[in-house]
């Protein structure tokens, strides 16, 4: 089934936000990596003949994004942040704990298909580093245990309550 | 410690804030709206956020109320206001607190700012990492649509406001303005010529503004409050207003502390955050985000307002202020940062793309010791040859972290350069090496 066929309506409501059609890439683009984890050549050639562009101009536009992916990874995308105010509070140590439980590099997916390992650039969380981003959700202030835990939760229910909820550091006074 | 009253962030340290409408309102929240909309006619607006002195908070600090004020006045047609929530400058995360805890604050600023402005329709530019953010935001709009405070015919004042969120995918560049507008029209973000400015040329080459979050979130509050009294906070005239200073490092309690402008980098330090984390004496911070050069020790009495932190040769920026104890390597650090700048620099205007990539392969090429004492030359030059020379900002700000470091800690490079010389290898070109 095709995009249009099945997300008939989300595609209209996205469309109707834009008074010029081509502001509704990204939008479309995150919706065809949703279906199918990374955005297929497929998906490329539905996008641009729905918003009347031409293969080319979607491709040079997904290609400038670090967020699309163009090839399968894992089913948790696990992105360390390695700039330096993460690095200052010990980054590459969590690197090297990903390395040692996982088996896997940056850009490296693990044989079961479970987890692909990404080095990314900031990520907005400089105060509450050593951090990483696990598909959708953060996970801020990571120790060696922590870690432990967020994989385990995840190869078992698929989510884990580390995640971070609405953020705010320090965290306010209890009184 | 000092205690200083608190405005962005007052409503959600109170415990148990969940930033649900109900909650802004009972803080007082809408209010302005109440009062603005329909009774001050919106050049009034303006000029009130013109007297309060309000800057922008993204970075480049530029008046808020001026911005405004280049928008054609007999313009009949569409305007926008974007508002810029693509908070990507490394050290800097406070944006994200102000949408995720309290983002109806953030929402009334961007009426209000429409309203003062003359569009109806705002788009919400965030980094598409922040996927809770966009999520709390949207859930927000709903409420406020419901409310009557976000659509057609606003309380019933015929004004009109749309709102809606619009992910980003991941480019630091981005959260430049003319790069955003490229975005948000589903193009590379590529930053723009200018002139023209995004005031009379913006999203579909429309006048749009395109205004921080935390900018817009202080609007409310001016409204409310009056310019004068916002005028009073901080260091007037030049730097009214709180900033909400993010700290991270190497210090015992970093995070967002909201603080006048003007107070000195030792009180963020020393007594909001807590000292130094392994109570090792400071070595170097940066003040306003890594597009801010270096400084030491000696800095730590500067007040952080825009003036004051400029004339110590760097930028107040964003408000991101990162520490660093003795024992941590300038040339490891400023690499560090080096090889963001790289790695999201567009490839637009050709002395930041190549000159990034020559920037990166040099500082690995030190910090492995295989460098060369000319090469600190090179570096120099390379650095003079990027800064100025690009269509937007991103140039002068790749080059911040290597000659903020190479004016304050040369003996470091020339240590590590030393040890390669004395090691007597025979150093070939690093693979790829474009020279």
């Amino acid at each position: 089934m095709t995009l249009s066929e099945k997300y008939r309506d989300e595609i209209a409501a996205i469309l109707a936000r834009y008074p010029v059609k081509r502001s509704a890439l990204i939008p479309l683009l995150y919706l065809a990596q949703r279906e199918q984890g990374y955005v297929t050549e497929e998906a490329m050639v539905e996008i641009a003949r729905i918003l009347g562009l031409t293969p080319p101009q979607v491709y040079e536009t997904v290609t400038f994004y670090t967020l699309f992916n163009l090839k399968p990874v894992g089913k948790f995308h696990i992105q360390i942040c390695k700039s330096l105010m993460c690095a200052l509070v010990g980054s590459d140590t969590v690197i090297e704990w990903i390395n040692a439980k996982l088996g896997i590099g940056p850009g490296e997916t693990t044989p079961d298909g479970l987890f692909t390992l990404s080095l990314v650039e900031c990520l907005a969380s400089c105060g509450t580093g050593p951090m990483m981003q696990i598909n959708e959700d953060y996970y801020e202030r990571l120790t060696e245990e922590k870690v432990d835990r967020i994989l385990a939760d995840l190869r078992s229910t698929g989510s884990s309550s580390l995640k971070s909820g609405p953020f705010m550091w320090p965290e306010p006074m209890k009184t | 410690m000092p205690q200083h009253e608190l405005i962005l962030l007052k409503n959600m340290m109170r415990p148990g804030y969940g930033g649900s409408l109900a909650e802004y309102e009972r803080a007082g929240g809408y209010q302005a709206i109440r009062m603005t909309l329909g009774k001050i006619p919106p050049a009034d607006v303006t000029t009130a956020v013109r007297k309060s002195g309000l800057r922008g908070r993204g970075g480049a600090g530029f008046p808020t109320g001026v911005k405004w004020g280049f928008l054609p006045k007999d313009y009949q047609g569409p305007r926008y206001l974007c508002c810029n929530a693509d908070e990507s400058e490394p050290g800097t995360f406070k944006d994200r607190q102000l949408m995720e805890r309290d983002p109806h604050q953030v929402l009334e600023g961007i009426i209000l700012a429409c309203y003062a402005i003359g569009a109806e329709s705002a788009y919400i530019y965030i980094r598409g990492e922040l996927v809770l953010a966009a999520t709390i935001l949207e859930r927000a709009i709903g409420e406020a649509r419901a409310a009557g405070y976000i659509g057609k015919n606003i309380l019933g004042t015929g004004v009109n406001v749309d709102v809606w969120v619009h992910r980003g995918a991941g480019a630091y560049i981005c959260g430049e303005e003319t790069a955003l507008l490229e975005s948000l029209e589903g193009k590379r973000g590529l930053p723009r010529v200018k002139p023209p400015f995004p005031a009379t040329h913006g999203l579909y080459g429309k006048p749009t503004v395109v205004n921080n979050v935390e900018t817009l979130a202080n609007l409310p509050h001016i409204l409310t409050r009056g310019p004068e009294w916002f005028a009073s906070i901080g260091s007037p005239p030049k730097s009214t207003g709180t900033r909400i200073f993010c700290v991270s490092g190497h210090v015992k309690r970093p995070g967002n502390y909201e603080l006048p402008m003007g107070v000195t980098v030792r009180e963020l330090i020393y007594e909001h955050a807590g000292g130094m984390r392994s109570d090792k004496p400071l070595k170097a911070f940066i003040p306003g985000g890594a597009s801010a050069p270096f400084l030491t020790p000696a800095h730590l009495d500067v007040k952080l307002d825009f003036e004051s932190v400029a004339a110590a040769g760097s930028m107040l920026g964003s408000g991101g202020v990162t520490v660093m104890e003795e024992g941590t390597s300038m040339v490891w650090a400023a690499l560090r940062l080096m090889e963001f700048f790289y790695h999201e620099s567009c490839g637009k205007c050709s002395p930041c793309r190549e000159g990034s990539s020559w920037l990166v392969q040099i500082m690995r090429r030190i910090v492995a010791k295989r460098g060369r004492m000319e090469d600190l030359e090179t570096l120099s030059d390379l650095c003079k040859n990027i800064a100025g020379r690009t269509v937007c900002a991103f140039g002068d700000a790749e080059v911040a972290p290597i000659q903020g470091t190479l004016k304050y800690w040369r003996d470091e490079y020339v240590a590590l350069i030393r040890e390669a010389e004395s090691a007597n290898l025979i150093m070939p070109e690093p693979a790829g090496a474009k020279r």
